[in-house]
């Protein structure tokens, strides 16, 4: 069974003014099968831990480990750690000029699979997961992201969430700026990736919304750099009702 | 015909010194005199034509008549006029459409050489003409292509130089009433190259696209200096110049000089020039004018922007399994996509893709 596990992970970025720790001690371990909740407020450092364990360049790893069944990511490139199994979607997927979707899907797969799927099944496995996500069929000759809008771009990383099938799926934001018909529509592709079973999935969100949707079997509360609480899908009721204000650094000494 | 007194048409030659405007970019001293005082220009050797019968090929000698010097022209223009020897005649009659692609290869093989191509698409006749450039040696080619009224010519200019090769080269057009010229620059090779598209319109209501698409690495020069004239009204310009440049001293330069002269009513001109820098401190100018001396166009503009590698879209191509050789792969043929795709040329295509796919696998 897969495992993603993050141990003690320090994470800086340069700033004005020299590097600046923003992740300080994180431990969390996801599982296939399982779904993890991860929230906090705005610069608690939550998008700084998915693009670390993707392998964003400008984040650098000062200590700690990170290791997906056993296998060190860190010593990984970017794209060595997608082939690994690790899948993040974006909250802010760019754009690329000329590409188009299918193209770039199809080199994808290519990739992450170890070889090209049969470009009829494939044709067939695209449309199929394009249909489920009510993404029109002509959406696959548009050039990546562009002139997307923000609920497509969102529907585009879902579907590659599924093409892809990966071992670990962080879902960064995958909420955020979605209307409600769409976040139905994304909540039952991440629930159909997940039924699968073969899925560890993290969802990194500000708001319980879409945990009504997906539904998490375990919440970790960040703030600071760290996860400060975890619990069970209940801890999300609290921040729903009293917000994240008991967890903020200042009054986090006693929180275990 | 009157006979023509040769030594009236060449008129004392001025020599640039580089501190000229048309010069100010290009580096004189690898030039191998073609600019110079005391160079000897020899006639290069002549252009290979493969075309179907009805295509009409010429040989004509003698400065003037037939072969005018055309208008406005810098010294390595008119030196090729003058050292050429003679100009190749491609004629296409009038109302004759050529299905296939007329070949034009001319193959250096060293020497300070000078050439003449003429182009001359009648009235009505439709044509695709694509001259090819191999081999090394430095050149001086004045093109010259005159598009009839009502007719509808497309030409190809590839350099697939040597690394080695220098090559100046001006591309004289003419559109004439109704007319539509598709007019494509391709640079890859040569250790300097230089392109001075310039546009005439003689009649009104012609259109005329320039595309150019050119691959700059290991030092290379590249400049693409284009001058748009509209003196005749309702004609239409659109430019797209797309380049990806890479290495320490590489150098690619746009010029892009649109005039709409007062009588040039109903002009509409768009220019755009786009520069992707791959890395290793190459240098990219470009420079877009456009002067209009009418109040009434029907639109005018420029756009030009140089930009380097996006490390967002790699990260974002990476982070689906796409290794790094692969992911700038994709840029950068998505970058030149849409010119690729107006060319419409499958072929070529295909060679251009290849050889783009080459440059970035020898990677800096």
């Amino acid at each position: 069974m897969a495992t993603l596990e993050i141990r003690d992970l320090h994470v800086e970025v340069d700033a004005d003014g020299g590097p600046r720790e923003i992740l300080s001690g994180v431990d969390l371990t996801v599982r296939a099968g399982e779904t993890h909740a991860l929230m906090g407020p705005n610069g608690s450092g939550k998008s700084t831990l998915a693009y670390s364990i993707a392998g964003h360049p400008k984040y650098r790893v000062t200590s700690g480990s990170l290791t997906l069944d056993g296998v060190d990511l860190l010593a990984l490139s970017v794209d060595a750690r997608a082939r690994a199994g690790v899948f993040l979607a974006m909250q802010y997927p760019v754009e690329v000029p000329g590409v188009s979707l299918s193209n770039f899907l199809r080199t994808s797969a290519t990739a992450v699979r170890g070889e090209a799927p049969k470009l009829r099944l494939w044709i067939k496995e695209l449309k199929a997961s394009m249909a489920a996500l009510s993404m029109d069929p002509s959406f696959a000759e548009r050039n990546v992201n562009e002139g997307f809008s923000g609920g497509e771009r969102k529907r585009s990383e879902i579907l590659q969430f599924e093409l892809l099938a990966p071992k670990i799926g962080i879902l960064d934001e995958t909420d955020s700026g979605l209307d409600v018909d769409a976040l139905r529509v994304v909540s039952a592709g991440i629930n159909r990736v997940r039924d699968l079973g073969g899925t560890g999935t993290l969802l990194i969100t500000h708001f319980t919304r879409i945990l009504r949707y997906v539904e998490p079997d375990f919440v970790h509360i960040f703030a600071g750099g760290r996860i400060v609480a975890e619990g069970g899908a209940e801890l999300a009721d609290e921040i729903e009702s009293s917000g994240y204000e008991r967890f903020l650094p200042a009054v986090t000494g006693g929180v275990v | 015909m009157t006979p023509v007194d040769t030594t009236e048409l060449i008129a004392p030659e001025v020599l640039p010194t580089g501190r000229e405007e048309a010069w100010r970019f290009t580096p004189f001293d690898r030039l191998n005199g073609l600019v110079s005082a005391d160079t000897s220009i020899a006639a290069a050797p002549p252009w290979q034509v493969s075309a179907s019968d009805d295509v009409e090929l010429e040989w004509i000698t003698g400065l003037g008549g037939a072969r005018p010097l055309p208008e406005g022209v810098d010294l390595a223009a008119r030196r090729a006029w003058e050292f050429a020897g003679g100009a190749q005649i491609i004629r296409i009659r009038q109302s004759l459409h050529v299905p296939e692609t007329i070949q034009v290869v001319s193959n250096g093989v060293g020497g300070v050489v000078a050439s003449e191509l003429r182009v001359i698409a009648e009235p009505n006749s439709k044509a695709v003409v694509v001259i090819e450039h191999f081999g090394f040696g430095t050149h001086t080619d004045n093109v010259v292509v005159e598009v009839g009224a009502g007719a509808d010519l497309t030409v190809v200019s590839v350099q697939s130089w040597d690394s080695t090769a220098v090559h100046l080269a001006t591309h004289s057009l003419t559109l004439a009433q109704g007319s539509h010229l598709r007019h494509c620059v391709v640079t890859l090779g040569g250790d300097l190259v230089r392109i001075a598209p310039h546009v005439r319109f003689t009649g009104p209501g012609a259109e005329v696209e320039l595309l150019g698409l050119f691959f700059a690495t290991n030092g290379q020069h590249q400049e693409h200096r284009l001058r748009i004239e509209h003196s005749a009204p309702h004609c239409t310009s659109e430019v797209v110049y797309k380049g990806a440049l890479r290495g320490s001293k590489t150098h690619t330069v746009w010029i892009g000089d649109v005039l709409i002269q007062p009588q040039a009513v109903g002009t509409k001109t768009y220019e755009l020039n786009r520069n992707l820098v791959l890395g290793g401190g190459a240098r990219a100018d470009s420079v877009p004018n456009l002067e209009i001396l009418t109040g009434e166009v029907v639109g005018a503009g420029h756009a030009s922007a140089t930009g380097r590698f996006d490390d967002e879209q790699l990260f974002y191509l990476q982070s689906r399994g796409i290794p790094s050789a692969e992911a700038r792969r994709l840029v950068v043929r998505g970058f030149f996509a849409d010119l690729l795709g107006r060319l419409n040329l499958p072929d070529l295509e295909d060679r251009l893709l290849a050889t783009l796919d080459a440059e970035l696998e020898t990677d800096s």
